[in-house]
């Protein structure tokens, strides 16, 4: 197809659920826009060309930014996923582009010859091979489509505006799809602890999943350590004292007390590190190099402590038989 | 390895199978046209006297954008995925790491 599609900056209601649908992981294919060129306002032969993937997200994310702006958007296919995975898989990549360019005719469209592409879809485009192969010119925009308006004014950015950032509203946007993933394994968990323990133990769940998805993107930056994996256990074996403290009677023993609290660290510390460690997928601040070392020190050191969890857990009663607690 | 200023000569260095990260940087063969400062997203590298410069090693999370876009092929890194979820989904299907990706 090369007709050239409209669009405009306006986020409808309707834009504004699927987001909402979208950000849950709802039917999470299907939030695309068709790929191919597209019209915001009335560009002419010397309007700027934006690129972007074809999520839904990402899409809106632009033309919300260049409300007011006329210019031409390339929309390429990246099967509905965003910028910054797409271009790790490789899906907006130099080749798409070249292609895309071509498939639209965008140079019979505009008389310039260069792209404003967002700056976290360099890591699957190489600029030069693309100015090669298609004459084009590829400019790297801001790591924001919001801060858009700013950089169009000197074509340049601010070390600020090509920094990733991970503020509270970011890390409060991936508490959804989180949560979303976990509730299947969490199901299958909850349904035989159910059938075992009773509704006491959902509760424990209920916290840790509490813990991993809610309490640790939001406390992430003032948790003290440096890896994912041991401020996860942090938060865990914190929460279980905190719990422990709360749950303390007084014609407790201390030493009943103490094996509760030491039992409850093992049992859910290993869970939020676990949680904290899977994690590292929702940032942009993860090297391979340093996740792979993560899994190698941490999983046996949460797998030893789950052990000795459930250890502790089936030994209370015989340490309260022997009139040990 | 030329040395051109100390902190290059150091950070330099550091990028030799440290286990940090896979980053590696050739001052030699930059021609300091400053793409991989406009790219990267964590200022691991800043211009100094018409050179690139490694000023931010650690912060290094290989997404692979600096390699790709260096037109002198003074930058290599392994990059991939720093997703824990999708590495060991890989080491769990027999997978090799390297085609670890985000679902
Ligand atoms: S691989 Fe990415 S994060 Fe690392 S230096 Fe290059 S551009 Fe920066
Ligand atoms: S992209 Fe390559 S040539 Fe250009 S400044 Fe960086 S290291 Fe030097």
């Amino acid at each position: 197809m090369t007709g050239v599609m409209r669009t405009t900056g306006v986020i409808t209601p309707k834009d504004s659920l699927d987001h909402f649908l979208a950000r849950f992981g709802w039917r999470r294919n299907e939030h695309t826009v068709m790929p191919g060129l597209y019209a915001l306002g009335s560009p002419t032969g010397e309007s700027p060309v934006f690129v972007t993937a074809n999520y839904t997200l990402s899409f809106d994310a632009l033309r919300k930014a260049l409300a007011g702006i006329d210019a031409y958007i390339l929309v390429l296919d990246t099967k509905g996923i965003n910028v910054w995975c797409a271009a790790g898989k490789g899906t907006f990549g130099s080749e798409e582009l070249v292609n895309r360019i071509a498939h639209t005719k965008l140079t019979e469209k505009v008389n310039h010859r260069s792209l404003i592409l967002p700056q976290l879809g360099a890591s699957g485009i190489c600029a030069h091979e693309v100015k090669r192969r298609s004459g084009f010119d590829v400019e790297y925009g801001p790591v924001r489509a919001s801060d858009l308006k700013a950089y169009l004014k000197h074509h340049s950015a601010t070390a600020e505006m090509r920094t990733v950032r991970f503020d509270l509203k970011d890390r409060f946007e991936v508490i959804p799809v989180e949560i979303t993933n976990l509730l299947l394994p969490a199901l299958l968990i909850a349904l035989p602890l159910l059938f075992l323990k009773g509704a006491g133990s959902i509760t424990g769940l209920l916290l840790i999943i509490l813990l991993g998805t809610v309490l640790f993107p939001v406390l992430l930056p003032w948790l003290p350590t440096r890896d994912f994996s041991s401020k996860g256990l942090l938060l865990g074996g914190a929460a279980a004292v905190i719990l422990s403290f709360a749950k303390m009677r007084g014609d407790q023993s201390l030493y009943l007390f103490l094996y509760n609290m030491v039992a409850a660290i093992f049992q859910m510390a290993p869970w939020t590190g676990f949680l904290a460690l899977n994690f590292t997928g929702s940032t942009t601040f993860t090297s391979r190099t340093g996740v792979r070392r993560e899994i190698f020190t941490y999983i046996p050191v949460f797998a030893a402590m789950f052990i000795l969890g459930l250890v502790l857990a089936l030994a209370k009663g015989a340490f309260r038989a022997w009139g040990f607690l | 390895m030329t040395s051109y200023g100390k902190s290059i000569t150091i950070t330099c260095a550091k990028g030799d199978g440290n286990g940090i990260n896979t980053l590696r940087y050739n001052p030699d063969l930059c021609t300091g046209c400053g793409m991989c400062v406009t790219v990267c997203p964590h200022r691991v590298f800043t211009m100094r006297e018409r050179k690139a410069i490694l000023a931010n090693y650690e912060a290094c999370m290989e997404c692979g954008a600096c390699q790709r876009n260096c037109p002198a092929g003074a930058i290599s890194v392994e990059s991939g995925v720093g997703c824990a979820g999708a590495m060991m989904r890989a080491a769990l299907t027999g997978r090799r790491q390297e085609d670890a990706r985000c679902e």
